[in-house]
């Protein structure tokens, strides 16, 4: 009776494990999987990290196995004699001090150089400023003059120097596939080196808890080639498209005018002067793909939910719920969509 | 807090013991904590007067150092009259323990006296208050908590002194609280000799003050 | 503190209670007072447990809306404060206070009623810091600039009305007067410096114990490791204590009075807060395992049936652990943007620390090998200490490779880490240590089966929960996080089902501990066959400890009385040993001299209760209502003072006849 209801209950667990086991395999990497290089800097990371894991796993091995096999082995059994009365071994305490040590300073030689080697800009990277603000990332360029927000285009294979502030609490800007980590410090400047080996999306995520929407506060970087850089600066530098007169990109410039402009900055529609105010610059609003700090992909849908009560999609956002209408919300998507 | 809580280990011969007794042991294993007390509180004024800020004026630019020169002495001798009223005591000369007592007492009191005199001074006279700008946070809040320690010291004298009034005496087990009140009063004397060192007369801003 | 007056002695009539209600609440007896830490530390284990429970039902799913993210961020900041400060710290503070004079042969410890005003403290310091939930609101202290929306607007949905949301590590300026109004954060902050009084006060109590109260015989290299563990975390707490509690000082004074210490706009520097935390907060990881390892390092010999391989190293080891923990709390910081050379500095220092961590994993199974392993419960739970810190310990050195941890830093990785550090050793050596002294402090034994039951639920639901957590963060989801990817949600799901197996195991122990210590079968004098002191004595501990003060002659100075070695070196029992087990339990249950006991007191519990009311003072400061408190909580306080320094230690001599 005993046994056979062992053994079923042994298949049910053999069962629940292949079921879990098939799931686990259809679970796509996250787009922040950081043991997923695409960049010199990560490669350089990753190249530490899994010499350290195979090492560790080893000891781990050694260790659990030899705890299992003593409780198995030496375990008091009928007729087991009493074990002699071991008070230690010099020999041994030296051998389980030096061993470690020589293996942990093998890991911290490459260690000291990856530091060494990541902590400062090539003097020929590409110059951006990161600003971080609860919660967006403000980005400027300043050989060209260019403010923008969320999605940082960088050129691919090149390197990038951000030099990183903040304008309130501490963010962190973490683009897993490029870069580990770096803090954004409010009065300090900090660096982050960021290089993509081919064109695409890299996602981010701001990573030290920076109040009620930290989880929100997300971040890309679109690495494309020289050619669409070049493009892309001199695109960022025009001026915003003006809406003639009677459309509803027109009446939507008009929605903008009267409720937006404390915060945000169209160019040349105008210009935001007090910082305290300083919300992304939506000159080229279109051009990001994303809206709301970079949590909500860009849709009409999307762009609506936000507009009709911000603080609802991101707790405690500072841009306050307009209650705005309907007509103004579609006014105001039909303009938006025109700042490409 | 530790007063009469040192029968417990009066059979030293049952016990392996370090023989210093425990009240003395507790007294200065507090006092290295609080050793390092002031010394973060220092390390954090240090780091502060290095920078500049938009706000003025910053402490180092208003320090009245023949002033604070004087109170310092004032102090140090209390050092002094501290280790005479022990002396006295260990001669057994309870008349001049008790003179020697609140000869200490009244010595940091004028030092007190001499702190908040200082604080008026910044405070209304400078216009540096504890918001004014970091270095100054940093400073007011170091010397207010070693002024509160010299103002627990003098209570801890002035009880001393009433004690050895009201009991005839400090004598015998009693001479042990002499001795803590001693250490105690020594520790804040060093810190603010450091102080005085580090804090006024290396940062001071040449030829300033007032 | 100095005065000791006859006459006021008669003011207040002296406790007599032995039994009862106001014997707890005036006992100075280190038992009673480690048994209140320890069923108060369990009250606090089960409330931080449910607030684990809930933020895990919220992360079950990527876009949960069960919880505000107000009242996420609340949770997240409570769960970790009390778990470090009101659950691991007293759990330990309970197995210190109550075997450090047994280990060592004293009656008590040195200062019995600075003992008792530790545990009041450290009572009104946690039900203070929970007071916040009503009695803070958002009125924004000093300092804010009213009128600005956003994180500011009192609207935000709270259901927990007033947690503290600034994270256990309360970083600046998030966590200040700008950016986190209300007095929720406030009552954390005075709450915390409450609590390290104290601690405080128990670490110089623990020290002057250990020094000067050994029993004669007892030098220092015959001490017991867990005492050894106490002394080394009585010193952390000494030299760890005042940073943070200047940089506490310095947040309150910056939320409540103005100060600008961590105000970037005004030149404030946040990053010196972060250097001021970790210079405690790393010592603090180390003031909650060493106490563990010190219980694992009783257990594994005793039911090894071999002393301690290596005690010295194991003891040195320790001492290692804690004095080069003072040297790499920047490690925390690798992605602050400190400069090159710190960063290659403390990760050198962080890489050594490894290595006497190692010495004492080494040690531990070097006992293990060639004994005679009896598989009881507390060894489960020592085993299952070894096993899972080492996995803790593994993921550790992985993140002191700097440019690993710039990946790892504020991942869930690092979750991991240190819950295989901190529940996976302290609070699996805790409970192994409850296993293994239940007997001492009840007279009975808790259930075996029941005990099994529960290592077996814990190690699969542990694992379960925080496993995964190792590649949710190496696959990017970030700490603190009230959303996240939707990739993830598989994995968050199997942590979510492990935490409610943990709470399953937490139950069966309720069960079991209520159960045995009514009707449990009754413990007798030794039952593990246990190698110190304290197994020397009668189960449950009379109330002097000790009826002659024992004179000890080696390490395991019990095992040595009840057994000698055979040429081979194994343990021959020796023919007497049952006749002196009959003795012991003899003149300890009959004490043949008279034994002098400190008498119970008010004065502790009165002076503790002065200093939450002097901390509801500074919140309300700007009320004068508030200026009254502060003032009534100094009078109160000092009041007791004199009252404490006014009656003797000890006045009723205890007759062997009561006993």
């Amino acid at each position: 009776m005993a046994q056979n209801r062992l053994r079923r209950l042994f298949l049910l667990a053999t069962l629940a494990l292949v079921v879990a086991g098939c799931s686990v395999i259809g679970i796509p990497d996250s787009p922040l999987n950081s043991l997923d290089p695409q960049g010199p800097f990560s490669r350089r990371i990753d190249a530490l990290f899994w010499p350290v894991f195979w090492v560790a796993t080893a000891i781990f091995v050694l260790v659990e196995g030899a705890v299992v096999i003593a409780a198995i082995v030496f375990r008091d059994r009928p007729g087991r004699p009493e074990p002699r009365q071991i008070h230690g071994n010099n020999k041994l305490e030296i051998l389980w001090t030096v061993i470690p040590a020589l293996i942990l300073a093998s890991v911290a030689v490459p260690t000291v150089r990856g530091v060494i080697e990541l902590t400062s800009c090539g003097v020929d990277a590409y110059p951006v400023e990161i600003i971080g603000h609860q919660w967006w990332f403000e980005y400027r360029y300043p050989e060209e003059g260019i403010d923008t927000a969320t999605v940082l285009v960088i050129p691919a294979g090149r390197e990038v120097c951000a030099t990183m502030t903040s304008e309130d609490v501490l963010h962190n800007y973490w683009i897993p596939q490029l870069n580990g980590k770096r803090y954004l410090v409010p009065g300090q400047e900090t660096l982050l080196r960021l290089q993509a080996d081919e064109p695409g999306e890299y996602r981010g995520q701001c990573a030290e808890f920076c109040g009620l929407s930290h989880s929100l506060m997300r971040a890309e970087v679109r690495a494309v080639t020289e050619e669409e850089f070049t493009a892309w600066i001199a695109a960022q530098k025009e001026p915003a498209a003006e809406p003639a007169a009677g459309t509803p990109e027109a009446a939507g410039r008009d929605v903008f005018l009267n409720r937006c402009t404390q915060c945000h900055t169209i160019d040349p529609v105008n210009v935001v002067v007090e910082e305290a105010f300083n919300g992304p610059n939506l000159t080229h609003f279109m051009d990001r793909g994303w809206i709301a700090g970079g949590y909500l992909p860009y849709s009409r849908e999307n762009l609506a939910r936000w507009l009709s009560n911000p603080p609802d999609t991101k707790p405690g956002s500072y841009m306050p719920d307009l209650a705005l209408t309907q007509v103004e919300i579609d006014a105001l998507t039909a303009y938006l969509e025109t700042l490409r | 807090m530790t007063a009469a809580s040192h029968e417990v280990s009066e059979h030293h011969d049952e016990h392996e013991s370090t023989g210093v007794e425990n009240r003395k042991l507790a007294m200065w294993a507090f006092l290295s904590s609080e050793f390092l007390f002031f010394g973060a509180l220092i390390t954090n004024y240090l780091l502060y007067s290095s920078r500049t800020f938009e706000q003025g004026p910053t402490p180092a630019e208003i320090y009245d150092i023949p002033f604070t020169s004087v109170s310092s002495f004032v102090l140090l001798m209390s050092s002094l009259t501290m280790v005479l009223a022990h002396n006295a005591l260990s001669r057994g000369d309870q008349g001049a323990t008790r003179t020697w007592l609140l000869a200490t007492a009244m010595l940091g009191s004028v030092f007190l006296a001499g702190q908040v005199f200082e604080f008026t001074e910044f405070i209304t006279v400078q216009g540096m208050t504890m918001q004014t700008n970091p270095a100054a946070s940093a400073f007011f809040v170091l010397t207010g908590f070693h002024g509160t320690h010299v103002a627990i010291g003098v209570i801890m004298l002035l009880s001393l002194f009433g004690l050895s009034k009201r009991m005839g005496g400090l004598t015998d087990k009693r001479f042990l609280n002499l001795e803590l009140v001693g250490l105690y009063w020594h520790f804040v004397d060093i810190i603010w000799i450091v102080i005085f060192t580090v804090v006024y007369l290396l940062t001071a801003v040449p030829g300033a003050g007032g | 503190m100095t005065t000791t007056t006859a006459r006021t002695t008669t003011i207040f009539r002296r406790p007599r209670s032995e039994t009862g209600f106001w014997s707890w609440i005036t006992t100075v007896d280190h038992k009673k007072i480690g048994i209140m830490y320890g069923y108060t530390a369990f009250i606090f284990f089960v409330i931080g447990g449910v607030e684990a429970l809930l933020l895990r039902i919220h992360l079950a799913s990527a876009e949960s809306t069960f919880l505000t993210a107000a009242d996420y961020n609340g949770l997240f900041t409570t769960h970790a404060v009390t778990m470090i400060f009101l659950v691991v710290m007293p759990m330990s503070a309970a197995f210190m206070n109550y075997l450090l004079p047994l280990m060592i042969g004293a009656r008590d410890v040195a200062f019995p009623r600075l003992n008792a005003l530790s545990y009041w403290v450290f009572l009104f310091g946690g039900i203070f810091l929970y007071s916040g939930l009503i009695f803070s609101s958002v009125v924004p202290p000093l300092g804010v600039t009213p009128g600005v929306t956003g994180n500011l607007d009192p609207s935000d949905a709270r259901s927990f009305f007033g947690l503290p949301d600034g994270g256990w590590f309360m970083y600046q300026p998030n966590a200040g007067p700008a950016f986190s109004p209300g007095r929720a954060l406030d009552f954390a902050v005075l709450g915390l410096q409450i609590l390290g009084i104290a601690s405080l006060l128990s670490s110089v109590n623990f020290i002057v114990t250990f020094f000067n109260l050994r029993a004669k015989g007892m030098r220092l290299l015959r001490v017991p490791v867990f005492i050894w563990m106490t002394l080394v975390v009585a010193f952390l707490l000494l030299f760890s204590l005042p940073i943070i509690a200047i940089a506490l000082f310095m947040v309150i004074f910056d939320r409540q009075f103005g100060t600008l210490f961590f105000d970037a706009t005004a030149g404030g520097d946040p990053i010196l807060w972060q250097h001021l935390f970790w210079l405690f907060g790393h010592p603090e990881v180390y003031i909650l395992i060493l106490p563990a390892m010190g219980i694992v390092s009783e257990i594994i010999p005793v039911f090894s049936r071999k002393p301690l391989f290596g005690y010295a190293a194991v003891v040195f080891a320790g001492a290692g652990i804690a004095f080069l923990g003072f040297g790499v709390w920047a490690h925390h910081m690798f992605a602050s943007g400190i400069s090159t050379v710190a960063q290659v500095g403390f990760g050198l220092t962080t890489v050594a620390i490894a290595i006497p961590t190692g010495v004492k994993i080494f040690n531990w199974m070097a006992t293990l090998w060639l004994g005679r392993i009896r598989l009881a419960t507390p060894m489960l739970f020592a085993l299952g200490f070894l096993t899972m810190f080492t996995i803790g310990g593994l993921s550790g050195v992985t993140h002191a490779v700097v440019p690993s941890d710039w990946q790892q830093h504020d991942t869930y990785y690092i979750v991991a880490h240190f819950h295989y550090v901190l529940f996976g050793g302290s609070i699996l050596g805790i409970f192994g240590g409850l296993y293994y002294w239940f007997p001492k402090f009840s007279g009975r034994m808790l259930d075996e089966r029941l005990g099994k039951i529960h290592f077996w639920l814990w190690m699969l639901g542990f694992n379960m929960t925080f496993a995964p957590m190792h590649w949710l963060g190496l696959q990017g989801m970030i700490r603190r996080t009230w959303r996240y990817d939707p990739s993830l949600e598989f994995w968050n799901r199997i942590v979510s089902v492990g935490a409610f197996i943990i709470a399953l195991g937490l139950l069966v122990f309720m069960w079991n501990f209520y159960r045995s210590k009514r009707r449990g079968p009754l413990a007798g004098m030794d039952p593990w066959d246990a190698r110190t002191l304290e197994w020397s004595i009668p189960n449950p501990t009379p109330v002097f400890n000790f009826a002659e003060v024992p004179v000890v002659h080696g390490l395991d100075e019990f095992w040595h009385q009840k057994y000698g070695e055979d040429k081979d070196g194994r343990p021959v029992r020796k023919d007497d040993a049952d006749s002196t087990l009959t003795r012991l339990q003899e003149i300890g249950t009959n004490p043949p001299n008279p034994v002098h006991l400190p008498s119970p007191s008010y004065f502790p519990i009165l002076m503790a209760a002065g200093l939450p009311l002097i901390a509801y003072g500074i919140i309300f400061h700007l009320s004068l209502f508030g200026k009254a408190l502060i003032v009534v909580g100094a009078l109160l306080s000092l009041a007791a003072l004199i009252g404490w320094g006014s009656e003797p230690l000890e006045e009723a001599h205890m007759e062997p006849a009561h006993a």
